[in-house]
């Protein structure tokens, strides 16, 4: 950028403009300190209490060493594939028609709805999951935590799956619409495939995002104590246990509390780059 | 006709009786290319399936959020009749005599987000524009992912590391020393506990900073690069093209960006029930304990017994969700003016 001779320029707006460029460096300093302090300290703290028992091992009562959370790991690992096959099919198909039937008023509409959902508290939609399947089934149970993630994961599935879509270059319907194919094949085989690995972005960031989700579980998915792999029945969750961990006033409890933390993000992390690898194949460039 | 190219997409179609239609219809599907086909082909069944399964999938996202209301609505009912508009206005919540106001989760909701607010605004404002102005290329792809990556630490893990390592610092060194500089103000008064509003306040800034940041980075990329060019045309410093080339003509958005933080701080849970304390009271004091909308629901309610305890504290998740409807709603309508309606990046 070309810079206006320095002799033109008094000292008050060299001063303002030097302080002005040093604050929004010194802000953005600012911002990057939290991040490594708290990852700093969750991996400090973490790594400290990281054993085979932690994954192998059930939770201990408090004053007994040595306990684990393979029931929370399995159960987690239950509920986010239920709010899986729920929140990935439905954003996808959402996307597709915000692509490539919603540009006009009800797209608009449907549009707006998905920003809206994506800003309603987590917290509401355990509350709306529990009225709807806990209350009407009468216990808690894996299944209804699942769907209260489900229906979190929507709004950013199809918000970026309808982005990747509309980057497929019109060209590429046309021509497979040329040659004849019906509309549908074109869409999924044809526009889908090709914007593909933008979806997968997606998916990822909204399944690092329900991945550490607590407070829907609170109410659905509930917790236990015990072994359970019935999707019936409540089940215990990662983030739900580093919760209940982090405000008991057991020692013991605390040093779980921090393994558990940075095990869910290595996960999530995990999680990510496993994406990545997985579409770094794609036709498209990475969309972020 | 002869065989048409073949794209690679694992089979081909089949192509029946209806081959002679080809190039007829891709025709005129150019030119409608969203439309379903005019006259019944070979395909029109499979199209209008395909097509009503996806307007089944967007027309759920609708009623999700009809059922949310509703349900809501429905299970909020007995507070709502034995309290009335005064349960928005009432600041007693005491389970055990059945009496129940909101004012106290109300007050500490808006403390607490505008709290976070005002640590979080300037300083997501200073990140995005450094990221767009000022920030060298080959630092922004990582300078962008660190800011992201806060967007993708789980709210728990915040609530972990506030309770254990800032409320500490909290209470033994920046509350005593706020209460010593500044405690005539009586904001900063009482005894310094770590947690309470100033904790969850700070965690809130932390935990909205990457969404305002990043939609007013967003918002900033939108203005046109003439304007910056015309402001140093006219011998501007860098600052002043900053703010009068950049930053007035963003100003819309920003706000928009800002109120999508405060909506995100206002729902904001799990990390704000373990740092502010727990405690149904209204204080001027930021030292006090205070509690949230979402954070008395979160602490409460698998514990509530009685029916007008859980109802009322549905009718609170009410009072936040039409609360939360506003604000994303203007937020939203703010960002898009200025982005015109592209879909915008809906970070996590």
């Amino acid at each position: 950028m070309p810079k206006p001779p320095k002799t033109s320029i008094s000292l008050r707006r060299r001063l303002s403009n030097l302080l002005a460029l040093g604050g929004i460096t010194l802000a953005t300093a600012i911002v990057v300190v939290p991040l490594i302090l708290i990852i700093g300290t969750v991996a400090y703290h973490g790594i400290a209490g990281l054993n085979w028992a932690f994954f192998t091992n059930m939770p201990k009562p408090p004053g007994e060493t040595g306990g684990g959370m393979a029931n929370a790991l399995v159960g987690s690992g239950m509920i986010l594939m239920i709010a899986s096959a729920i929140g990935i099919p439905m954003g996808i198909g959402t996307g597709i028609f915000l692509a490539e039937y919603g540009r006009n008023a009800y797209g608009d509409v449907v549009r707006f709805t998905a920003d809206v959902l994506n800003g309603v508290p987590s917290i509401v939609i355990g509350l709306t999951a529990w009225a709807l399947v806990v209350v009407a089934q009468g216990h808690f149970s894996a299944f209804s935590g699942g769907i209260a993630l489900g229906i979190m994961m929507v709004p950013t599935v199809s918000r970026t799956t309808e982005e990747v879509l509309l980057m497929v270059p019109q060209s590429v319907r046309e021509a497979a619409l040329g040659l004849g194919i019906p509309q549908w094949r074109t869409t999924l085989s044809v526009v889908v495939r090709t914007a593909m690995s933008g979806i997968v972005t997606g998916i990822m960031l909204a399944f690092a995002r329900i991945a550490g989700e607590t407070a829907p579980l609170m109410f659905t998915a509930f917790g236990n104590q015990f072994w359970n792999t019935s999707f019936k029945e409540p089940v215990a969750a990662v983030p739900l246990q580093i919760y209940v961990y982090a405000i008991s006033p057991f020692d013991e409890w605390h040093r779980l509390a921090w393994t558990g933390a940075f095990v869910l993000i290595l996960l999530i992390a995990g999680a990510m780059i496993l994406f990545r690898f997985a579409t770094s194949r794609g036709v498209m460039r990475e969309t972020t | 006709m002869q065989t048409p190219l073949r794209l690679k997409i694992g089979k081909q179609p089949e192509q029946g009786p209806g081959q002679k239609d080809v190039s007829e219809r891709g025709i005129k599907k150019l030119a409608v290319i969203s439309r379903r086909p005019t006259s019944p082909s070979e395909g029109w069944l499979a199209d209008a399936t395909f097509r009503g399964l996806v307007i089944a999938c967007a027309v759920s996202l609708l009623v999700i959020v009809a059922l949310i209301l509703i349900q809501l609505m429905r299970q909020s009912a007995a507070s709502r009749g034995s309290f009335g508009l005064k349960f928005l206005t009432t600041s007693i919540w005491n389970p055990v005599t059945g009496k129940f106001g909101a004012a106290p989760f109300i007050y500490g909701t808006l403390v607490s987000s505008f709290l976070g607010l005002l640590i979080a605004v300037p300083l997501s404002l200073g990140t995005a524009l450094f990221l767009t102005e000022l920030c060298p290329p080959f630092f922004r792809r990582i300078l962008g992912t660190t800011v992201e990556l806060l967007a993708a630490i789980p709210s728990v893990i915040y609530g972990l590391w506030g309770l254990f390592v800032l409320a500490p610092v909290l209470r033994l060194y920046l509350e005593p020393w706020l209460q010593k500089s500044l405690g005539w103000t009586g904001l900063f008064s009482g005894p310094p506990l770590g947690v309470g509003m100033l904790a969850a306040g700070i965690i809130l800034a932390i935990m909205i900073l990457p969404i305002v940041a990043s939609v007013t980075r967003e918002v900033i990329l939108a203005v046109p690069r003439q304007q910056r060019e015309a402001v140093l045309a006219l011998g501007a410093t860098r600052w002043e093209m900053l703010r009068m080339g950049v930053l007035r003509n963003a100003r819309v958005g920003i706000v928009g960006a800002v109120i999508l933080g405060l909506g995100r701080a206002i729902g904001e849970t799990m990390a704000v029930t373990m740092v502010i304390g727990n405690s149904p009271q209204i204080s001027k004091s930021l030292f006090a304990p205070g509690n949230t909308l979402a954070s008395v629901v979160a602490l409460e309610f698998s514990e509530a017994s009685d029916d007008l305890h859980l109802s009322s504290l549905i009718e609170v998740a009410l009072v936040l969700f039409v609360i939360t409807l506003i604000v994303n709603a203007l937020a939203r309508l703010l960002v898009w003016s200025v982005t015109r309606g592209q879909p915008s990046r809906t970070l996590a």
